[in-house]
């Protein structure tokens, strides 16, 4: 069936694709064997998501082929890839979870009889599919009621009811507990014995490590190097990833450490109320907030910041206590908040550079609640300079930005403010390699000037490279604690899985 | 300011289009009949394009109306109130109005559309109830009262002594030049833009989101009970079920048509008086270019949904050059940024 020349079931020969404001790939080429699990990693923004939106149907490329038992085929359309076998499982999972088991797997092409679907048949005829998978449930189960994990198994299963050859998984454990990521690796493993292809998108190279054949690797938009089963190892991957030294792109300077800036004490916030925490920054001190998605890191920056509230406890910034019930206060004592999303939180996107800029410190600039144009233009000016934003000039609409510089927006509505504190959530998310230096920059600058900085990343080389101090949360508590010399990878991963380290260090 | 041009250019054709079938248009007294009618419009309009530009919506506004003009020629005339009281009691209960709407939307997180659709039947029957159902008016008195809405004021140098100007339309442009000082020179202008085009970036900005949406409600309501004052004292005669039906969509049609999103954080002042004015000389053509009157709703809905459809064009043209110009930029642009 396959090609004889090369056996690939699928190839993908130079592959570009442009989006306003960055080129997400270049000339990116790809094979997939039958039967085999091809990992393909890289950064973020690397283009494994694009890629694979575009095998998908999901976005079409600019340019470049895709070729399917060595034969042209051209995906236009979701549909079109569901129908030559190639079905992409989301990150965020696409089930509708009113409808049950058996209605989610059949979507869209439910079997009928004279126009009214036939139930029984669709229940029927998920059975076998959901055996293969493991998954106990009766296809009349609501998808509410199951778990994330199990949701995923239907999704599996969906796939699985439309005959995919090539099952596209990204980022599948990105939310699972360890056991269902363990049952997930189990069916994945028994896909590729019964000869289906599985394109496994990961940043979490042990997993990578413990399932792929093959590992192929993409760094800004353009393929970096692959990996075959023997060669697989975490130095290489990340080598390849980063392209470059480590250390290099990550400059640690050691700072003078000020007073403590933020202090946080026996906080429990309401998405955690069974643990109470506690935590500081020194003035002039950048502290990586680590851990595994949903440990309670973004929960804890949004009660300091007062999106949420928080059960109980007391958050002081320069030692004295502030009362915060609307991010207004935390503001006004002097705290900032580059959120996790950057689009919806961050940024009035259909407004101009100069007015995002502004929108915390117009309260500050007022004239008896008149806007202060001139300051206004001035602060937007400096902003524009001293953070090198790249844009035709204070009037064009953030929307039309490329992620780096409409981060730098958010960065700057803080500077603007001359913050004590910093929270970050995730600050180089989704934005190129160029711009994400610059915001490391940035964070030193801040960090010389006396600011405490406090950033929440989900990914280790930041948190190593740019801590001076190490928090890791596990569950919604906090772990541990790693100094810079402490700092490993390891060490942040065991504290990050549950095991409790030691007490918090002092400032000055 | 394009889009002012736009519906701008729509009025003149209108007008001149109209002018031309029957010079009659242009006479002093079609022109001040027609001008004071805008201006009675467009008060209701700019109260409902802050709702508006929050990306709330507002459908009570015409039984406000209703309930306002009846509780004056009641309070007046049955109740033997004084005109201060009378008018104090009818600012408080608009005012009141728009507090619950607000507390409603923001505190109790109700839709807008829900809320003030409840609205528009609580007060109509308010109205209704509180008349007894029985038409109202004030005859041959409150003379000085009414002249707010049917008086005139002479312009010298400026208009031919023919032609007065109608005072409701002084208190438009009163009103209108406030609203508009307002959007655009005050940090809360800027704010509820900003939170109408989204309210969690402008919750994380440290804006009083909830405080400046009941805000918004509170101008409209008030907007609206002015305007309720004025449309009674301009009618006379007043129905409790009948007096400001439909207004509400009249007011939002003038705000669309101005230029104001339903999405929320767009709209001028300028543009939906404009809008406003639109409407009403489209109404005036229909009557007297002797267009047969059923047309009425037919014609304003079409001359609505052609606005609409061209602004929409004409926005999508601007988005396409506009990220063409700055993936240019990007291209052109040195430095680290790979493009």
């Amino acid at each position: 069936m396959a090609d004889a020349s090369d056996g690939s079931l699928l190839e993908v020969r130079e592959l570009t694709k442009r989006f306003p404001g960055v080129l997400a790939l270049r000339g990116v080429s790809l094979r997939i064997l039958p039967g085999e699990v091809l990992a393909v990693i890289g950064e973020n923004g690397a283009g494994k998501s694009t890629l694979m939106k575009i095998l998908a149907g999901v976005q079409k490329a600019d340019s470049g082929e895709i070729l399917l038992n060595g034969k042209a085929a051209e995906i236009a359309s979701v549909r079109d890839a569901i129908g030559l076998g190639i079905v992409l499982i989301h990150q965020e999972l696409n089930l509708s979870d009113n409808l049950d088991i058996g209605a989610n797997i059949f979507l869209g092409r439910e079997p009928s009889r004279f126009g009214w679907m036939d139930k029984r048949r669709i229940h029927e005829a998920s059975r076998p599919v959901l055996d293969r998978i493991g998954l106990r449930h009766s296809p009349g189960t609501l998808v509410s009621q199951l778990s994330i994990g199990q949701q995923q198994m239907v999704e599996i299963a969906k796939a699985l009811s439309s005959d995919a050859r090539i099952l596209i998984m990204d980022e599948p454990t990105s939310s699972l507990s360890h056991h269902e990521a363990a049952q997930l690796f189990a069916v994945v493993r028994q896909l590729r014995s019964n000869g289906v292809s599985i394109v496994y998108i990961s940043h979490r190279l042990g997993e990578v490590k413990e399932l792929a054949d093959r590992v192929v690797v993409l760094r800004d938009g353009a393929n970096a190097g692959e990996l075959g089963r023997e060669e697989i190892s975490h130095d290489q991957m990340v080598k390849l990833m980063v392209g470059r030294d480590v250390s290099q792109f990550y400059q640690h300077v050691p700072r003078p450490k000020g007073e403590v800036a933020l202090e946080v004490r026996d906080l429990r916030t309401s998405a955690n109320p069974s643990h109470s925490i506690n935590l500081h920054v020194c003035g002039g001190e950048i502290v990586g907030l680590a851990g595994l998605v949903g440990a309670g890191r973004t929960e804890l920056l949004r009660s300091v910041f007062a999106i949420d509230p928080f059960l109980e406890g007391e958050i002081r910034v320069a030692g004295k206590r502030i009362d915060v019930s609307h991010p207004r206060d935390a503001i006004h004592a002097g705290i900032g908040l580059v959120p996790e999303d950057r689009k919806e939180q961050g940024l009035v996107l259909e407004m101009a550079v100069r007015e995002n800029l502004s929108l915390p410190s117009l309260r500050r600039d007022q004239k008896n609640g008149f806007l202060n144009r001139a300051e206004e233009n001035r602060v937007t000016t400096q902003m524009i300079r001293d953070l090198n934003i790249k844009t035709p000039g204070p009037e064009q609409v953030v929307q039309y930005l490329s992620g780096g510089n409409q981060q730098k927006v958010v960065l700057g509505k803080w500077l603007a403010m001359n913050p004590k504190v910093l929270l970050l959530d995730e600050p180089t998310r989704g934005i190129d390699v160029g711009a994400k230096r610059e915001i490391y920059r940035l964070m030193e600058q801040l960090a010389e000037t006396g600011v405490a900085v406090l950033f929440v990343s989900s990914e280790m080389e930041e948190i190593l490279g740019m801590s001076d101090r190490a928090l890791v949360m596990h569950e919604g508590r906090i772990t541990g604690e790693l100094s810079r010399g402490e700092l490993s990878e390891e060490a942040v991963m065991h504290l990050a899985t549950g095991r409790i380290h030691k007490n918090q260090e002092a400032c000055a | 300011m394009k889009k002012i041009l736009g519906i701008g250019g729509l009025l003149v054709f209108v007008c001149t289009l109209t002018a031309i079938l029957n010079p009659d248009f242009v006479s002093a007294y079609n022109l001040q009949n027609t001008i004071r009618w805008t201006a009675l419009f467009g008060i209701i309009s700019v109260g409902v394009s802050f709702v508006i530009i929050t990306g709330g919506i507002d459908l009570s506004i015409g039984s406000v109306v209703g309930l306002v003009g009846s509780m004056l020629a009641w309070l007046l005339t049955q109740k033997g109130w004084s005109i201060p009281s009378a008018l104090g009691a009818i600012l408080f209960v608009s005012l009141l109005i728009g507090i619950c709407h607000g507390l409603l939307i923001t505190k109790l997180k109700l839709q807008p559309f829900v809320v003030t659709l409840c609205g528009l039947l609580l007060y109509r029957g308010a109205a209704r109830y509180i008349t007894d159902d029985q038409s109202l008016g004030f005859g041959n008195s409150y003379e000085e009262l009414r002249k707010l809405a049917v008086g005139k004021i002479q312009i010298p140098f400026l208009f031919p002594e023919s032609f007065s100007l109608p005072i409701p339309f002084v208190i438009l442009l009163v009103l209108g030049i406030t609203a508009a000082v307002f959007l655009n020179r005050t940090i809360y202008g800027r704010y509820l833009f900003a939170l109408g085009r989204n309210e969690t970036a402008a919750r994380y900005s440290g804006i009083n989101t909830d405080f400046m949406k009941i805000l918004a409600y509170v101008i409209c309501s008030l907007s609206a009970g002015i305007g309720g004052v004025l449309f009674a004292l301009d009618v006379n005669s007043i129905q409790p079920s009948g007096l400001g039906e439909f207004y509400e969509l009249y007011a939002i049609a003038a705000a669309v048509l101005g230029g104001c999103s339903l999405r929320g954080g767009e709209g001028t002042i300028t543009g939906v008086i404009i809008g406003a004015a639109v409407l009403r000389v489209l109404y005036n053509a229909i009557n007297i270019l002797r267009i047969p009157t059923h047309l009425e709703f037919a014609i304003i809905g079409a001359v609505i949904l052609a606005g609409v459809v061209t602004d929409e064009l004409v926005k999508r043209f601007a988005v396409k050059r506009r990220a063409a110009r700055q993936r240019a930029l990007e291209r052109s642009g040195a430095g680290d940024h790979f493009v």
